[in-house]
């Protein structure tokens, strides 16, 4: 999976709580105002790297996804053909369901451990908890090829202690690469990767909840599960559907694991996620225009549910 | 109060074991020889073997790892500075002034957020092999530029924690727009700079996927790719030549630079990463 952000705005550090309301009004009669193109000049080197590095590349591979090429024929423009071919690809459509069912499994799980991490922190504070949240927190700095060979090296026979555990009470060896056990098996790297960084973020957002909204019912004896759950729980339901969210985003570009892995497990096929297919279209087969189309459909399925994800969000968080 | 807290307690600590295992396996395991690797226990340490082993490490295919790790502090170090010094420029032009198609670019930054990073590899793989940048550290550092939730998060801060008056009064006090920027705004932000930085050098130095497809001169391989290349040699080779310590040993040393540095900052990018998640 790659993540390249934190999912919380930092909290300023040293700034008055609440800014008297004075400041406010005198901020909208202000006399100086700035150079009028300043603004948009801070702006402009960021707006270039998106044009050069967001806008174009996907313009170019939607363009070059309208075109086909064979041997008989040469490129020649194809229409929406490729996109066709990418939604009735067997292949493909195995994958996509694949990374969904792990998606469906992996992330509640994940979420939930993380949750229930953060809660504990916010309530202990020992330096025990202090121990366990950086180490925690650990993994993320790992690079998920060393995370996946790690976790390769420990789930095989010859090198890793677990494979074997079943043999000292007479049972068969466990095969972490079977076909049975292997979403599992993947299933375990990337919880054990990002449980640590998800758990930072809802703690963040724990440690922002005000203390008021919890006093009253400790005074009435509520216990601090009942707390976690009736309130913490509720007031940093958007951290948690944040965390939800990119981790959505990320699960559906399924990669670097399940290459790594497939040196373990050679029943991880070319198409085993939606991105490893693109990618061996482009490198395997060199049908550039149509691993573009699959990029290009992933992208833009993956947008589609996150955008909509927070649209639904924002309503029901606008209604509540 | 101590039986209510040792429930939790029990819980931290079977989550610390977890967590903990593969790292221990991987500083025990660096310690050993190959034929140490494949047949002492796997969690108990043989023969210590850790400095032979770095030692080969720095010695295999002309000393190639060395390169690797150079290529990859090169890498990230760049390409974090980079993404860090536009997404606060621009974060904070968005915060703080007005101008022709703001609001539409702001719009358009919540849904770049979405875009999934991958999605773009191939597709800026395919216009750099048009301009010729393909196999180029370029290729690896331009597009780890791109950092919409960097500028994001620059935004959100300045909006909470760089007063408006005390822009002004820069500005009336005549001080140009780039001195503001540079002597007022930036020490104020500083917990968002050092965040923005610390997640896109873990980013950069940790992807896999974008070196991968761009690079194909092993002289110019971050540590994810060509660890990968030597474990698929001695996978093949069937451990005729000794590489499973040197990849073992090889991974030990690409994780420590980043845990240190994490552990070592907490106190800046906790800060930075606490309360008020997004709105």
């Amino acid at each position: 999976m790659t993540r390249s952000a934190p999912i919380t705005a930092p909290a300023p550090a040293d700034s008055p709580p609440g800014r008297p309301a004075e400041s406010r009004s005198r901020r909208r009669s202000r006399r100086v105002t700035a150079h009028p193109v300043a603004g948009a000049l801070f702006v402009l080197p960021f707006f270039l790297v998106v044009v050069a590095f967001l806008i174009v590349p996907l313009g170019y591979a939607f363009w070059l996804s309208l075109s086909s090429k064979s041997l008989a024929t040469g490129v020649k423009f194809s229409g929406l053909d490729n996109y066709v071919r990418a939604f009735t690809d067997p292949l493909l459509l195995d994958g996509l369901l694949r990374v969904v069912l792990f998606g469906l499994v992996q992330i509640p799980i994940m979420l939930g451990i993380a949750l229930a991490g953060a809660l504990v922190l916010d309530a202990v504070t020992t330096k025990f908890a202090l121990a366990f949240r950086l180490i925690a927190f650990m993994p993320y700095a790992v690079p998920a090829v060393v995370g996946a060979l790690m976790w390769g090296f420990l789930y095989s026979r010859t090198f890793g202690p677990f494979a074997d555990l079943p043999t000292l009470v007479g049972g068969e060896p466990i095969d972490f690469f079977s076909v049975s056990l292997l979403l599992l098996s993947l299933g375990n790297i990337v919880t054990w990767a990002w449980t640590g960084y998800n758990m930072i973020i809802l703690y963040s957002a724990l440690q922002g909840v005000p203390r008021e909204m919890y006093e009253a019912a400790v005074i009435d004896g509520a216990t601090p599960v009942q707390i976690a759950l009736r309130v913490k729980v509720p007031a940093i339901k958007q951290a948690i559907s944040l965390a939800a969210i990119f981790t959505v985003i990320g699960t559906m570009q399924f990669f670097t694991e399940p290459a790594i892995m497939a040196r373990f497990a050679p029943q991880i096929s070319a198409g085993y996620t939606p991105n490893l297919y693109a990618y061996n279209q482009a490198f395997a087969y060199s049908d550039f225009h149509y691993s573009a189309a699959v990029s290009f459909a992933l992208g833009f399925l993956v947008f589609v549910v996150a955008y909509l994800f927070v649209f639904v969000n924002r309503r029901r968080g606008a209604r509540a | 109060m101590k039986v209510k807290t040792r429930l939790p307690h029990l819980l931290m600590g079977v989550g610390i074991l977890y967590f903990l295992v593969p790292l221990l396996w991987v500083v025990i395991a660096a310690t050993k020889s190959q034929p140490d690797l494949l047949d002492s226990p796997a969690l108990w340490f043989a023969e210590f073997n850790l400095f032979e082993n770095i030692g080969q490490l720095f010695r295999e295919d002309g000393g190639v790892y060395g390169k690797w790790l150079l290529n990859t502090a090169l890498y990230s170090g760049l390409s974090a500075l980079g993404a860090t010094a536009l997404a606060a420029a621009a974060g904070y032009g968005l915060a703080r002034f007005q101008f022709l198609g703001k609001r539409l670019f702001e719009t358009a930054l919540l849904g770049m957020i979405m875009v999934p990073a991958t999605a773009l590899v191939l597709p800026t793989y395919l216009i750099l092999a048009e301009v010729e940048l393909v196999d180029t550290m370029w290729a690896v550092i331009l597009p780890s530029l791109l950092s919409p939730f960097g500028a994001y998060l620059v935004r959100v801060y300045v909006d909470e924690s760089v007063p408006v008056e005390l822009i002004d009064a820069a500005r009336i006090d005549r001080a140009g727009e780039l001195r503001i920027f540079w002597q007022i705004v930036v020490p104020m932000m500083r917990p968002a700079i050092v965040t923005v930085f610390l997640f896109t050098l873990v980013a950069t130095w940790n992807n896999y996927f974008l070196p991968l497809v761009m690079l194909s001169d092993a002289e110019l391989y971050p540590l994810t790719v060509g660890l990968t290349t030597w474990f698929n040699t001695a996978q093949q080779e069937a451990g005729t030549r000794m590489l499973f310590n040197l990849v073992v040993t090889g991974s030990l040393l690409a994780i420590v630079p980043l845990v240190v540095a994490f552990v070592l900052l907490q106190r800046f990018w906790r800060s930075g990463a606490s309360a008020g998640a997004l709105k």
